[in-house]
């Protein structure tokens, strides 16, 4: 009975979490999986999105909604970086990946150092009721902390999965991740759409942000622990597939939860490269991934 | 002129003879000014700049030493340098402070890590230096002129946290579990814990160790409940520990638990208390100072009246009970010393200190030999009727009561479980 408990506690937190790693992702999943920019700022993006929700937060917004309402001025800050990006590099041809790894790199320095300027290096976090308590199904217990921002990722990836399948603007963006100059030569302006597509994920940012504050504190440092698992859950669902990053997040979010539950808690950081690394020797393209 | 790889050589040597005749030349030779020069380096950026608070504390130091006149009527200077929390940048910054700046003393830089890079210079050039919260620092190199500002006590590497095995046994628990991250300082504090319990006769019923990067401890929470320990002996980081005591909120502990906490950092860093409030009740959790009645040192309630208004400006801890009370003794260490003998001499200043009592704000100081103090004063505080009313309460005495050493205990062990019920 006991080992049953611990399984299916270890099923439960790892589900949350993963979808939670997912989340994280998602923004990644479009920068680097669609567009193929190894944007390494992403996770600096999203405590700066964090950021902006705890302070919203202050005046007694709840972090979800204060989170989509930072969206837009985050999809304009996107916009402007991507804009700066496209400038400095891709029309110089200096868009390769070791430059263009350079240049986020920078970037997330950069954000780290504002915000230990904007705010100090406290930790800091939001204040919701549901924090320090937890849903209860037998001998299954979900903290509400997880359970929350969890249940933003089927919506978002839905939402996200829809607007690229069904939308002119959200084909494009598919279609110029898989020929340029063929959607050029079609009327669209590549650099626009990829500009916008750079754009949403930015604004991504600040849910996944909202997820990760609620459910602990952050500190302006707190990306640089999740860059290495939001890559790995990008490549393990294969480049530019928003359902399977939500897949793969939940894979890897169990194994973590069994791994620690089962084995020992040190070695659950090396779950995820080791899922990544067995399953690129089996399916070089990823779990979901399309070849090329 | 053609460059030859002889006219290379030469050049090489007498570059490196250029570079290398500040540190033979200096050795042994201070400022000749009308200051006194004090340096260091602290973590302005990066990691750690949490710390960064302590610079508070020597600035109001040397303000009210010059105020008062300075030392030996001299002004006392501060230099301090940014090590961006990085110990690769600590060894550069101290042989600028000695060799260009010529300081006349030197603080460590905050901790262990970064402190042992600077050691076996501090003691190559047989400097004076006060260490800033580094436990263990000089156990192995026993450098005569190096005072710990800390109250590790001896044997601090190992002993740091026993005060909190010491209520265990007179509480006659007889199973622990123990909970660490996996960090050299964790670990070592960790297996100190084990052989302390074993030496006390109770049985470690869990050992856990956990990735520093782990923010979900339910499934360790589990193990912990299902080994059902009497006290369970936590190592954590201030994101882990919020992490745990969340946890516990959510999942909870087997009434069997009488004692949690010991080694938990982040409990003591206003940002935390706020934040974590309640969910602390309960706890009894290392501290350096808390503002209860048997902690009255002289100086300490002032200290930390002006600090609070320079914190709050400089967005750093608000209460600054952990580090800057001992950053500014730290500074009381070398103007009593200074003053005592009527000198700078590096090794008169040091034998006054291994041999005469300091009165400081953070309470008399004594040394040993190797600079640790005499006796081992880290308080094992317990957080008690703690609720959401904010930061203010802490300031108040009773919320955190000291339980251990006895000499300054000013409450009684509420078990951990009826803590959290009351």
């Amino acid at each position: 009975m006991v080992v049953l408990d611990l399984v299916l506690n270890a099923l439960a937190t790892g589900l949350m979490l993963g979808s939670i790693y997912a989340l994280l992702a998602l923004g990644l999943a479009i920068t680097f999986g669609i567009l193929h920019i190894p944007n390494v700022a992403h996770p600096a993006i999203v405590i700066a999105g964090a950021y902006a929700v705890v302070m919203t937060n202050r005046y007694g917004v709840d972090p979800v909604l204060a989170a989509v309402l930072w969206m837009i001025p985050f999809y304009m800050l996107g916009i402007l970086f991507y804009e700066f990006y496209a400038r400095s590099f891709e029309s110089r041809g200096g868009g390769n990946t070791l430059q263009s790894l350079t240049l986020f790199f920078g970037a997330s320095l950069v954000i780290e150092v504002a915000l230990v300027v904007a705010y100090g290096t406290d930790l800091r976090s939001v204040s919701v009721g549901y924090v320090g308590s937890s849903l209860r199904l037998g001998f299954v217990a979900i903290p509400y902390r997880f359970l929350i921002p969890a249940l933003i990722t089927p919506v978002v990836v839905f939402l996200l999965w829809l607007y690229l399948t069904r939308t002119n603007v959200g084909l494009a963006i598919r279609a110029v991740a898989h020929d340029e100059r063929a959607v050029s030569v079609s009327g669209v302006n590549p650099a626009a759409i990829k500009r916008h597509a750079f754009g949403i994920a930015t604004a991504l940012a600040v849910i996944a942000g909202a997820a990760l504050v609620i459910t602990g504190p952050i500190d302006p440092f707190a990306g640089r622990i999740h860059i290495g698992r939001v890559f790995a859950v990008v490549v393990l669902a294969g480049m530019g597939t928003i359902p399977g990053t939500l897949a793969a997040g939940i894979i890897i979010g169990i194994a973590e939860s069994l791994v620690m539950s089962f084995m020992s808690p040190s070695w659950a950081p090396g779950v995820a490269f080791a899922i990544l690394l067995a399953t690129l020797a089996l399916k070089p393209t990823g779990l979901f991934g399309a070849g090329r | 002129m053609r460059l030859t790889r002889r006219h290379f050589t030469k050049l090489g040597v007498a570059a490196s003879a250029g570079l290398a005749a500040p540190a033979i030349w200096t050795k042994g030779s201070f400022a000749q000014s009308d200051k006194i020069r004090v340096g260091c380096s602290a973590s302005l950026t990066g990691p750690l700049s949490g710390t960064k608070n302590m610079v508070i504390g020597y600035e109001l130091w040397r303000d009210d030493v010059n105020a008062a006149g300075g030392l030996l009527g001299k002004e006392v200077e501060l230099i301090v340098y940014d090590d961006q929390s990085s110990p690769s940048n600590a060894p550069a910054i101290y042989s600028k402070l000695v060799d260009v700046d010529q300081v006349d003393f030197l603080f460590t830089p905050y901790g262990a890590n970064l402190t042992a890079t600077i050691m076996p210079f501090a003691q190559q050039r047989d400097r004076f230096i006060v260490g800033i919260l580094t436990l263990a620092s000089n156990d192995k190199l026993k450098h005569d002129k190096f005072f710990q500002a800390a109250p590790w006590g001896p044997d601090g590497a190992t002993n740091w946290a026993r005060g909190f095995f010491d209520i265990a046994e007179r509480d006659g628990v007889k199973k622990m579990a123990i909970l660490a991250a996996d960090t050299e300082f964790s670990k070592t504090a960790a297996e100190g814990g084990r052989r302390v319990s074993e030496e006390m006769g109770m049985e470690v019923v869990d050992f856990q160790m956990y990735p520093p990067t782990n923010r979900d401890f339910s499934a360790i929470l589990r193990n912990i409940k299902a080994a059902e320990p009497e006290a369970v002996f936590v190592c954590s980081y201030p994101a882990d520990s919020t992490a745990i005591l969340r946890g516990i909120q959510e999942i909870g502990l087997n009434d069997s638990v009488r004692l949690f906490g010991g080694g938990m950092v982040g409990p003591q860093y206003a940002s935390l208390m706020e934040n974590l409030g309640p969910a602390l009740n309960g706890v009894v959790n290392f501290h350096l100072y808390v503002p209860e009645p048997t902690l009255k040192f002289e100086g300490i309630e002032n200290f930390l009246s002006r600090y609070e208004p320079i914190a709050k400006q400089q967005q750093v801890d608000p209460l600054g009970f952990y580090i800057p009370p001992f950053t500014y003794a730290a500074g009381q260490l070398i103007s009593a010393a200074v003053e005592a003998t009527g000198s700078i001499d590096q090794a008169e200043v040091s034998q006054w200190l291994h041999a005469n009592p300091v009165e400081t704000v953070v309470g008399q100081i004594n040394f040993d030999e190797i600079g640790n103090w005499t006796e081992r004063r880290v308080l094992m505080v317990q957080f008690q009727g703690v609720d959401d009313s904010g930061l203010d309460q802490f300031r108040q005495a009773g919320k955190e009561v000291v339980i251990d050493p006895a000499d300054y205990a000013s409450g009684e062990l509420i078990p951990f479980a009826d803590a959290r019920k009351a």
